[in-house]
């Protein structure tokens, strides 16, 4: 099975916004940094990328072949997606446990566990 | 008789069919055609030596048949490599039992609560989803979308068909058992139905992890309360337990009950199921023993962090003597919109003769009340109290 992990930062500390991020320990910020890299390399783990943050986002739409462009994300900002990661694992189990470790999940954010379409 | 038979070994067949197949409509679809054949031929030729091992047979064929014709289909399925049809009936022995794998894939967390309890009625019960949605009183239609689109979650999502691995195994067990009781409980608020076929579940459960203390705990629990049934209620008004004619209890599940307990706690089993059988089970003694009973209430009420319980706790307080303790203990629970904290204040004010303050807690009670019956009841009890 391949999944794909969508991550929602949600309310989760991060150092894009200092002043929430200052609220971690430096312990803290360490655990959440070490977490990252152990998500990423974990076997069967195909890492995505970070995105920048959902302000910077354009949302594009057409309408009778007209382009339409909104400033931000298409949902709201804080359900905004914050990154992805690829996984193929044997089942739902180990995509659920991935996700899990995922510090965004713990910290006020929250993983979608999506299976990918396979033909 | 038939369909005792068909009732008994519906989840076992498709049990072994899903696992085999990895697949469950296309389990569920060889299942019903092996058993229409059987409600054909077997009145009529007799019954197999083996009914299970021939459902399960003709199922597989009828399975791999399909596979045959449909290329497409097999492609997507675990079978690969269709293999052959079998000319003679498996041996019982080589069909293993997977109905645990079966419930624990059913009740799964990924999937919606409402979900798990139609899908584990309908492939471990056997109930057709029109029973199915006759008893949780929505429409067939539906009922049918809710389990198409739970097999199909299963499917895409990679839903494992497994019993989970030991560091799963507690929440999913717990998750499983919720599941049961969920059922029962439908079936407690009047649909007797679902509480037998929740009890069948919970003896199937027990019988398939014997060690699991709080497995027994569950089925304790159900026996006892359903032990009770015929007498809960009198002319369609809700008896209290102290007022419940004895000898409309069924002696035999009862014992049946007290077994399962004492199964549990053979365990040394001390979860919330346990505790609450070993409540339902005191409850019955006459007179009750109302400290123990205070403190198992005490100690559940730790364990599930529930208000409610801690009420209970405080009502078997009261009924050991300290009536006092009762009331600081209730009037210290967050419940203020919960009509039995009302009801049981004022029982414990009119106890202490705090008539005044008895007078406005039954009146908070009655302006939260929802049914008739207790409405009438706590009437009647402040029309009682004495100026």
């Amino acid at each position: 099975m391949k999944y794909m992990l969508l991550i929602h930062q949600g309310d989760a500390p991060t150092p894009r916004s200092p002043d929430d991020w200052a609220r971690l320990s430096e312990d803290e910020q360490q655990a959440v940094y070490s977490a990252y890299r152990e998500v990423t390399e974990a076997p069967g783990v195909t890492p995505g990328q970070q995105l920048d943050e959902p302000e910077t986002a354009t949302t594009v739409r057409v309408q009778d072949g007209k382009t339409l462009t909104t400033d931000g994300p298409f949902v709201a900002t804080k359900e905004a997606l914050g990154g992805f990661l690829f996984f193929e694992a044997d089942d739902l189990d180990s995509a659920i446990e991935l996700a899990s470790r995922v510090p965004a999940a713990r910290l006020g954010g929250a993983v979608e566990v999506r299976p990918i379409v396979e033909y | 008789m038939l369909e005792q038979v068909f009732r008994d070994e519906w989840g076992r067949v498709l049990a072994s069919l899903i696992g085999f197949l990895g697949d469950f409509d296309l389990a569920e679809e060889a299942a019903q055609e092996a058993f229409a054949l059987a409600a054909e031929r077997w009145p009529r030729d007799g019954m197999p030596t083996n009914p299970r091992a021939w459902l399960v047979t003709t199922a597989r064929n009828r399975a791999i048949d399909r596979l045959r014709r449909d290329r497409v289909l097999a492609a997507k399925t675990r079978l690969l490599d269709v293999p052959q049809t079998v000319e003679d009936v498996l041996e019982e022995t080589t069909i293993p039992d997977e109905r645990l794998e079966l419930v624990f894939t059913c009740c799964h967390p990924a999937l919606a609560l409402d979900a798990q309890v139609a899908l584990t009625l309908r492939t471990l019960g056997g109930l057709s989803t029109e029973e199915i949605a006759r008893a949780f009183l929505v429409p067939e239609a539906t009922m049918k979308k809710r389990l198409v689109r739970a097999k199909h979650k299963i499917k895409a999502a990679g839903i494992p068909f497994r019993v989970p691995p030991p560091h799963l195994l507690p929440d999913r067990l717990a998750a499983t058992l919720a599941v049961v009781y969920l059922i029962f409980n439908e079936g407690y608020g009047g649909r007797g139905d679902l509480a037998a076929e929740a009890i069948r579940l919970g003896r199937a459960l027990a019988e398939l992890m014997p060690d699991e203390p709080e497995v027994h705990g569950l089925l304790a629990l159900m026996l006892l309360n359903d032990a009770r049934r015929e007498a809960r209620f009198a002319d369609g008004v809700v008896v209290l337990l102290r007022d419940q004619d004895r000898s409309l209890w069924d002696a035999q599940q009862i014992g049946a009950g007290r077994a399962a307990l004492d199964g549990a706690l053979a365990f040394h089993g001390r979860g919330p199921y346990v505790l609450q059988a070993t409540i339902a089970a005191l409850h019955m003694d006459d007179p009750p023993d109302w400290r123990r009973l205070a403190a198992l209430y005490g100690e559940l009420a730790r364990e599930t962090g529930s208000s409610v319980v801690e009420l209970n706790q405080a009502a078997a307080i009261a009924e050991a003597g300290e009536v006092e303790a009762a009331l600081a203990l209730v009037e210290r629970l967050e419940l203020d919109r919960y009509h039995y904290l009302h009801a049981t204040r004022a029982e414990l004010l009119r106890r202490l003769d705090r008539v005044e303050d008895a007078r406005s807690a039954y009146r908070q009670a009655l302006e939260l009340v929802g049914s008739d019956a207790e409405r009438r009841f706590l009437e009647r009890r402040l029309a009682e109290l004495r100026d």
